[in-house]
């Protein structure tokens, strides 16, 4: 009775935010419509000669990470806000402002002199070239967009999880309320769905990180979806978060492996050692291709819903670049179509939160499944 | 003329093969996702009080041929944009 009402609830809540948020899309999408169309400005060719619009740099442009989150503008005029540069070199520490590069027009002189080209930092030699073999030694701790989006997603979360959780010590025993009940169906989603399902009486355990996971993935997807200031990063698209969070995956799930799943993976019981010794390698590379598919998936699934979203409005502009007629004539197409891609990337956003956990679970389960049928002989094949 | 044809027919090419191979991928993927779409309704319309467990396994059915199909993805990409 309590498994089918949570269902419903989260099932109605999440179609309401749905809506909600889609609405939010529908309307927030728009001014992504100005970034392209002034650098794609085929109306007016402004005395210079006309510039073709591309497509491929564009998407690119938008879906890796910068040095400076860019709100609106074309190259010649953009409007962005400043992140901090933070590099150490063998001269020292740098810290500076990225808008002392002026987007790139102008060099930097600290301990060295930075050139910023193509969003990476290169180091500049007095002869005005850049020095390649010392371009390659810089460490850049930089707050770039995606750690700026981190940042500001890691904080939304806290902030949403403790005033949960402080609301639970001091309505005990009553209904929830306000932000908790929004979270409820999620975190029991997570347990009964998720944790126990997958991995059995010791659930409590994982039961941490799979939520941290879950709602981590879930706000930085959703953050990724709204194109302007706090969001627009594209952050879970981005290769090396999703590898650092199958890596904590992968550490967990061998760390808690019991002797049944080592003994599955170095010597499959039963199995004649011809075979085993074909098995013994696939079976090793299964415990690390498994996260490395969890990492991939995430990041190719985020950075794919990017690509479409842009490239909807890429149309525009290259039916533009025709004639302006066809151009208008496609907008409104394409801004249509962009909206229902909205509207499905938000199940996405929530699927691939699912997914990942789920998967994640999955692995754990096997980890630290016990045998039923076998004889339990040999223990501890550590 | 001849030349600059197949100049730029070599510059086409690998960008050409890229979009094709996406699009195998993507041939792939909807088989697989459309297969198991259907047995899932299928199985519903048998047994709809195992909803929630078919649910479930579909979902993650899907996401393991997702993932294959993106693996072609990322590669056509990286000739893409490299």
């Amino acid at each position: 009775m309590l498994r089918k009402f949570s269902l419903k609830t989260l099932s109605i809540l999440l179609f309401s935010t749905l809506f909600v948020l889609s609405f939010n899309t529908a309307c927030a999408y728009e001014p992504n419509d100005d970034k392209p169309m002034k650098g794609a400005k085929v109306e007016e060719p402004k005395g210079e000669e006309n510039k073709k619009f591309d497509a491929g740099k564009l998407i690119l442009e938008h879906i890796s990470d910068a040095h400076d989150w860019h709100l609106w503008g074309d190259e010649e005029h953009p409007v962005s806000i400043p992140l901090p540069v933070i590099l150490y070199t063998e001269k020292g520490l740098d810290i500076f402002m990225s808008s002392e590069f002026n987007h790139g027009h102008r060099d930097v002189t600290k301990n060295n002199t930075y050139r910023l080209e193509e969003n990476h930092i290169k180091i500049v030699n007095d002869a005005g070239v850049i020095d390649e073999e010392a371009s390659e030694k810089i460490m850049d701790f930089s707050i770039t967009k995606n750690v700026a989006s981190l940042l500001i997603g890691s904080f939304l979360l806290l902030w949403i999880v403790l005033t949960v959780a402080r609301s639970y010590k001091n309505r005990q025993g009553k209904a929830p309320k306000g932000l908790q009940s929004f979270l409820e169906p999620l975190i029991i989603f997570v347990r009964d769905d998720v944790a126990k399902a997958s991995i059995g009486p010791k659930y409590e355990k994982y039961m941490p990180y799979l939520l941290t996971v879950f709602f981590f993935i879930f706000i930085n997807n959703l953050m990724g979806l709204i194109p302007i200031f706090p969001g627009g990063a594209n952050l879970t698209g981005n290769i090396a978060v999703t590898m650092i969070l199958a890596a904590i995956t992968l550490v967990i799930t061998m760390l808690s492996g019991n002797g049944h799943y080592w003994r599955h993976i170095f010597a499959m019981p039963g199995v004649p050692l011809p075979i085993l010794i074909i098995l013994t390698p696939i079976e090793i590379m299964g415990v690390f291709l498994k996260p490395f598919v969890l990492m991939i998936r995430l990041f190719a699934n985020m950075t794919a819903g990017h690509i479409i979203a842009l490239a909807f409005f890429s149309l525009i502009f290259i039916f533009g670049e025709m004639s302006p007629g066809a151009g208008y004539g496609v907008s409104v197409v394409s801004v249509a179509f962009t909206v229902f891609m909205g509207m499905l990337e938000l199940l996405v956003c929530f699927l691939q939160a699912y997914v990942f956990t789920l998967l994640s679970a999955i692995y754990f389960g096997a980890a630290v499944e016990e045998h039923h049928h076998e004889e339990h002989a040999h223990e501890g094949a550590h | 003329m001849m030349s600059t044809v197949m100049l730029a027919s070599e510059a086409v090419t690998a960008h050409g093969l890229a979009a094709a191979g996406a699009g195998l991928a993507a041939i792939g993927a909807g088989i697989g996702i459309g297969r198991i779409g259907g047995s899932a309704l299928e199985s519903i319309a048998r047994q709809p009080e195992s909803l929630n467990d078919i649910r479930a396994n579909m979902i993650l059915a899907a996401a393991l041929v997702e993932g294959a199909a993106f693996f072609a993805m990322v590669v056509a990409l990286l000739v893409v944009f490299k």
